[in-house]
C-alpha cells in the first residue's frame, strides 16, 4: 500500500551557526592589527642651486646641540642632560628675563596678534653618523615637546584653547583654526636647523 | 490541601541570541580589519616618542623602512641595516624611482602633500638615515615623518 507522505519542509538546524560565526570571529580577531601612524613630522630644508645661503647667526642666537657617536649630548659646549633639554630650549627661545646669552628678539607685525616680539633663536642640531636613531629621536622628541609647549601656551593665552586642538581642527579643514595655527606658527616657528652629520671614526 | 512538592530547577539560559551577538562582533572586526599590505623584510622596532602626532591623511603617506634584514633573509642580504621600499629590499638610489612612482599614484592636486614616513629601527645608526634624508632632499620630497610609538610623557625613559 502506497502511502503518500506529506513532506514538510524541515527547518534547518541553526545551532551550529554560532560555531561558524565564532570561527570567523576568531580569525578576524587574530588578523586585526590596529596600527595607526604616529610620527614626528618634519620638513627637510630645500636644496638651493643658485645661492648657497650663508646666513650669519649671532652666537647668542644659536642653541647648539651636538650628539656624538656614543649618544652623549653636548649643549652649547657643555655636556648636557636630555631631561633638561626641553626646559633649556624653552628658556632659550622665550628668554623671559632678556638675558644677554640667550636669544635676541625682534619686532614682528602679526596680522592676528598685532606687534609682538619674536625670538631670533635657532636650535642647531648636529649628530654623528654613528649616533643611534633612538637617541636622535629622543632629542627630536624633546625639541618637539618644547615647541609644542610654547605654542600651547600662546594658544591658551590668546584663544583659550590648545595648539594641539587647533591643529586637530585645522586638519579637518576648519578655516578659522587654520588661520590661528598659521598665526601661532608665524610667531613661534619651528626653528630647528640640522647641520650635516659628522663622521667621526667611520661607521 | 495537599501540595505536591515541586522540584524547582532553574531553566536553561536560552542561547538563541548567541549567534546574533557573535555576528555583531564578527561584523565589527570584519570592518575594522585592515590586512597587512606588505610583509616586512627588515626588523623595525620603532622608537618611543611622546610628541609624536597622528597622521590622518594616509592616502598621501608612503613608508620607507630601515633596519636589519630578518633572520631568514640574513644569508641573502647580510646583517647590516638595509632599506625596504614597498615590498623589496632596496638601496638608496632606488628611492628615485620609488618617489616617482608614489607621486604618480597620488592625484595631481595632492601631489605636494606626499609625506614619507621613515620607519627606522631604533638601533640603527644615523648614517644610513642621513643618506636617505639627503637623497629625499635631492628629490624634493621634503615632507617626512619619523615614525614613532606614541607614549605618555611619564613613561619616557632615557
Amino acid at each position: 500500500m502506497a502511502r503518500r507522505k506529506r513532506r514538510e519542509l524541515q527547518e534547518i538546524n541553526a545551532s551550529s551557526m554560532a560555531d561558524i560565526a565564532f570561527l570567523l570571529l576568531v580569525f578576524f580577531l587574530v588578523t586585526t592589527t590596529f596600527d595607526s601612524d604616529y610620527g614626528i613630522q618634519r620638513r627637510l630644508p630645500e636644496k638651493r642651486k643658485d645661492e648657497p645661503v650663508v646666513k650669519e647667526t649671532k652666537r647668542r642666537n644659536a642653541f647648539v646641540i651636538l650628539v656624538n657617536r656614543e649618544d652623549r649630548i653636548l649643549v652649547n659646549g657643555e655636556e648636557g642632560d636630555i631631561r633638561k633639554l626641553k626646559e633649556d630650549v624653552i628658556e632659550f627661545i622665550l628668554n623671559p628675563q632678556n638675558k644677554e646669552n640667550l636669544s635676541e628678539k625682534k619686532l614682528f607685525k602679526s596680522k592676528y596678534f598685532g606687534d609682538v616680539m619674536v625670538s631670533k633663536g635657532v636650535v642647531v642640531l648636529q649628530n654623528d653618523r654613528g649616533t643611534s636613531y633612538k637617541r636622535y629621536i629622543q632629542v627630536q622628541n624633546e625639541l618637539a615637546k618644547a615647541f609644542q609647549e610654547m605654542r600651547n601656551q600662546i594658544a591658551r593665552e590668546r584663544f583659550n584653547t590648545t595648539y594641539d586642538q587647533l591643529k586637530y581642527l585645522a586638519e579637518r579643514a576648519d578655516e578659522d583654526a587654520m588661520k590661528k595655527v598659521e598665526a601661532i606658527e608665524e610667531i613661534l616657528p619651528l626653528s630647528i636647523s640640522e647641520a650635516q652629520p659628522k663622521n667621526v671614526g667611520g661607521n | 490541601m495537599i501540595r505536591t512538592k515541586k522540584k524547582k530547577t532553574t531553566p536553561a539560559i536560552s542561547t538563541a541570541s548567541l549567534p546574533d551577538i557573535v555576528f555583531m562582533l564578527l561584523f565589527f572586526f570584519m570592518v575594522a580589519t585592515k590586512m597587512k599590505e606588505i610583509t616586512l623584510k627588515v626588523e623595525v622596532r620603532k622608537p618611543k616618542a611622546s610628541a609624536a602626532t597622528k597622521i590622518y591623511d594616509k592616502s598621501t603617506l608612503r613608508s620607507v623602512y630601515i633596519g636589519r634584514p630578518t633572520a631568514d633573509l640574513v644569508p641573502l642580504y647580510g646583517t647590516q641595516p638595509r632599506l625596504q621600499i614597498n615590498d623589496y629590499i632596496a638601496d638608496i638610489p632606488d628611492l628615485d624611482a620609488a618617489v616617482n612612482d608614489w607621486r604618480n599614484e597620488i592625484n595631481e592636486a595632492e601631489r605636494l602633500k606626499l609625506t614619507i614616513s621613515l620607519k627606522v629601527d631604533e638601533s640603527t645608526k644615523m648614517g644610513i638615515v642621513s643618506d636617505v634624508k639627503e637623497r629625499l632632499r635631492d628629490l624634493v620630497a621634503l615632507k617626512i615623518s619619523y615614525a614613532a610609538l606614541k607614549t605618555t610623557e611619564t613613561a619616557e625613559e632615557y
